[in-house]
């Protein structure tokens, strides 16, 4: 080996290598010291500096999601608020609109009950004054005189007949009020029943102030800007993402079902073993841009009936512009609809002579086919329906991917600021590992060569005074913990 | 108008950049099959209709399939006993390959025993038929016992060219004389392993059973 300056004697070459490098590295000491500080304080500090950047970035990131999160809860909570306002408006006008006629309704029953209550109150005339003289006649002792007695006879005989007919003319009477109080209960229910309108209607009312009061403490909330109310959004958008994730994976897994129900019959179409480029076979593709003609058609339907608000030029359309859209979108999806129905029913015929095919090639021997009459038809029936009802399920999909896209913009810019902070932390830790990486190098460069530092202890110590100049000069004692090292013995 | 024309053009720009997509490499298979009719051999046809049957069901429209024999003399475009191109609609495949089977059913009653077997002379016209078709995968079955034997006048000592082809040698039955020293047998398949190879063949397969025929695709 080039180095050995005893051939054969490695123990000796490195022995007369370590005593030529000692000096050397003792003598290149501080310099050495130097270079290695510089380094480490320099990569310390470009790692601090990105470290550094990277906060501010992420604080910025931060603040403009914050900008974006809370002008779309602001959004969101406007809408909610406009919402409520309508459903209160409609209440109040298919409701309340009434009001006036229920009032006066309500004043006329009322009025009605009151005057039948004062009619049943009415009380029979009073006996005529008459019957005070015959009452004092009737007080009459009977002197056995038969005039006398005669008279009294037919007193009593017409009192008798005044009385049944006075009690008659009660019971007429009497008869008249419980007419006039069954009368009261159509009134009563009637009232009853009104009040109860009433009643729901100012409970809706009141539920919906209710929620209104709610929503308006929010929209404060996020008009203040306050940390909670971000907090809430984002969490609200979290769970938005992943409801809206998943239903779009339950919607997927209904396309890549629709795609295998019409990818074979489709090489009826475009024709079997075609590929377009990358090895796609043509019928696949073909498949695929149904199914995503299907998605977008069903797209713009669903925007046109605005339900979702991905496209702002469709929603702000005139009524009339914006229903020929729709109705273009729902042709579409029907005739597409039909060339699904029409596909099933390719496949199944494609499938049926594969088969027919399959039994003639797989054996000599006659298989005995069953004929399943009407229920060997439910396949083909089903996959017609399905055909058929698939484009339409997929037009909802417009619904989770309108939440998708805005829920993923927060949590993506979320995820986005944790991982610039994280990478930040990083650096600034590889930055401290690298800093005292550089002094933990320096500590074991003066371990090698602490035979001459101990030689030169020994001189200073001799020297006596003159050793704290030496120190001041850069020497051992300029890194922290060395003196300790040194009363030590390292 | 100018606006609608203008999108119209859009339009078929598109359409036509779609379709300077098409690929131009080919996926289609193309399936060669020797099928030895010399000597004992002879008593193995059943078992080549299992082949056969196999095939049809597992190629795909577009593909192409040719079945031919082995014989004394085999390069010649008149021992092709049936061959097809399936058509890209999968019922009108459907159709050929039955009427393919049907062909090939009634012809196969009719072969007569060779006295010789020169399979050379038929993997030579076998890559020529595959080359022909354009194809991407190009597969050569030989359905024989490897044995090749020659009248004197027949030159087959030449170079051959199976550039892009996989061979595969389906129920290479072992001989009598294999029997007694199975290494003739091994070092029949080695022989032929290294000419394929050497002619440029992409793979080198043996398939002898039948029951798993889908190891000749690689599967």
């Amino acid at each position: 080996m080039w180095w050995m300056i005893w051939p054969n004697n490695v123990a000796l070459s490195v022995v007369v290598w370590i005593l030529i490098a000692i000096p050397l590295l003792y003598a290149a000491r501080r310099p050495m010291h130097s270079l290695i500080r510089s380094i480490t304080r320099a990569a310390n500090g470009g790692l601090r500096l990105g470290a550094r950047w990277l906060h501010r970035t992420a604080e910025e990131l931060r603040a403009r999601n914050k900008v974006v999160l809370l002008a779309h809860g602001r959004e969101e909570t406007a809408q909610t608020i406009d919402r409520e306002f309508e459903r209160v408006s409609t209440i109040v006008q298919r409701d309340l609109q009434g009001y006036p006629s229920l009032q006066r309704k309500l004043t006329d029953e009322i009025t009605r009950i009151e005057e039948d209550y004062k009619k049943c109150g009415e009380v029979p005339p009073a006996p005529p004054e008459w019957t005070k003289a015959v009452a004092v006649i009737a007080k009459m002792t009977s002197s056995g005189d038969g005039l006398v007695e005669k008279i009294l006879q037919d007193i009593a005989d017409s009192l008798e007949k005044i009385y049944d007919r006075v009690i008659s003319e009660y019971r007429k009477s009497y008869q008249g009020r419980h007419k006039i109080l069954a009368g009261f209960q159509p009134f009563w229910r009637s009232l009853n029943q009104t009040m109860n309108r009433v009643n729901k209607n100012l409970a809706n009312l009141h539920e919906s102030a209710t929620k209104i009061d709610a929503e308006m403490a929010r929209y404060e909330q996020i008009n203040k800007r306050t940390d909670q109310a971000e907090q809430a959004l984002t969490s609200s958008a979290a769970t938005q993402f992943f409801i809206a994730l998943a239903v779009l994976v339950v919607a997927f897994g209904g396309a890549f079902v629709n795609f295998w129900l019409i990818a074979r019959p489709m090489s009826a179409m475009v024709g079997g073993g075609q590929y377009i480029a990358g090895g796609l076979e043509a019928s696949h593709v073909a498949a695929l841009v149904i199914i995503l003609l299907e998605a977008t058609a069903g797209l713009f339907l669903i925007e046109s009936l605005q339900i979702t608000h991905l496209f702002p030029r469709i929603n702000n359309m005139p009524d009339k512009r914006r229903s020929l859209v729709m109705w273009s979108a729902l042709v579409i999806l029907f005739i597409l609809a039909g060339v699904e129905v029409a596909l099933a029913i390719m496949r199944d015929q494609i499938i049926s002579a594969d088969l027919e095919l399959k039994r003639g090639l797989g054996s000599v021997e006659a298989v005995t086919v069953v004929q399943l009459g009407w229920i060997g038809k439910i396949p083909v029936a089903g996959q017609m329906v399905l055909g058929f009802i698939l484009p339409f399920a997929l037009a909802f999909v417009a619904i989770p991917l309108e939440y998708f896209v805005y829920a993923s913009r927060t949590v993506m810019g979320v995820g986005l600021v944790l991982s610039l902070r994280a990478l930040g932390f990083a650096l600034r830790l590889v930055g401290n590992v690298i800093h005292n990486f550089g002094n933990v190098l320096v500590r074991i460069y003066d371990v090698i060569i602490f035979i001459p530092l101990l030689g030169e202890r020994l001189i200073d110590s001799i020297r006596g005074g003159k050793t704290s100049g030496r120190e001041k000069r850069g020497g051992v004692a300029s890194f922290p913990g060395h003196d300790a090292m040194r009363k030590t013995g390292g | 108008m100018v606006k609608h024309l203008g999108k119209l053009a859009a339009f078929l720009a598109l359409g036509a950049v779609l379709s300077g997509c098409a690929d131009q490499q080919s996926y289609a298979r193309a399936v060669y099959m020797l099928v030895d009719t010399s000597g004992t051999y002879a008593k193995e046809l059943e078992k080549a209709h299992h082949v056969i049957n196999y095939l049809l069901g597992t190629l795909n429209p577009g593909d192409s399939f040719a079945v031919a024999r082995v014989k004394s003399r085999s390069f010649s475009e008149k021992d092709i006993l049936a061959k097809v191109t399936f058509a890209k609609d999968p019922l009108q495949a459907n159709a050929q390959k039955r009427a393919f089977r049907d062909q090939l059913n009634k012809l196969t009653h009719e072969l007569k025993g060779s006295a010789y077997t020169d399979i050379t002379g038929g993997v030579i016209q076998a890559a020529q038929f595959l080359n022909e078709t354009g194809a991407g995968k190009k597969t050569i079955l030989i359905f024989s016992d490897m044995q090749e034997e020659l009248d004197t006048k027949t030159i087959r000592d030449i170079p051959i060219n199976l550039t892009g082809i996989r061979f595969v040698a389906v129920n290479v039955t072992k001989l009598n004389t294999d029997n007694i020293d199975p290494r003739r047998y091994i070092g029949r398949l080695d022989w032929w392993e290294k000419r394929v190879r050497t002619a440029g063949a992409s793979d080198w397969k043996v398939v002898n059973d039948l029951e798993h025929l889908d190891r000749m695709f690689g599967r």
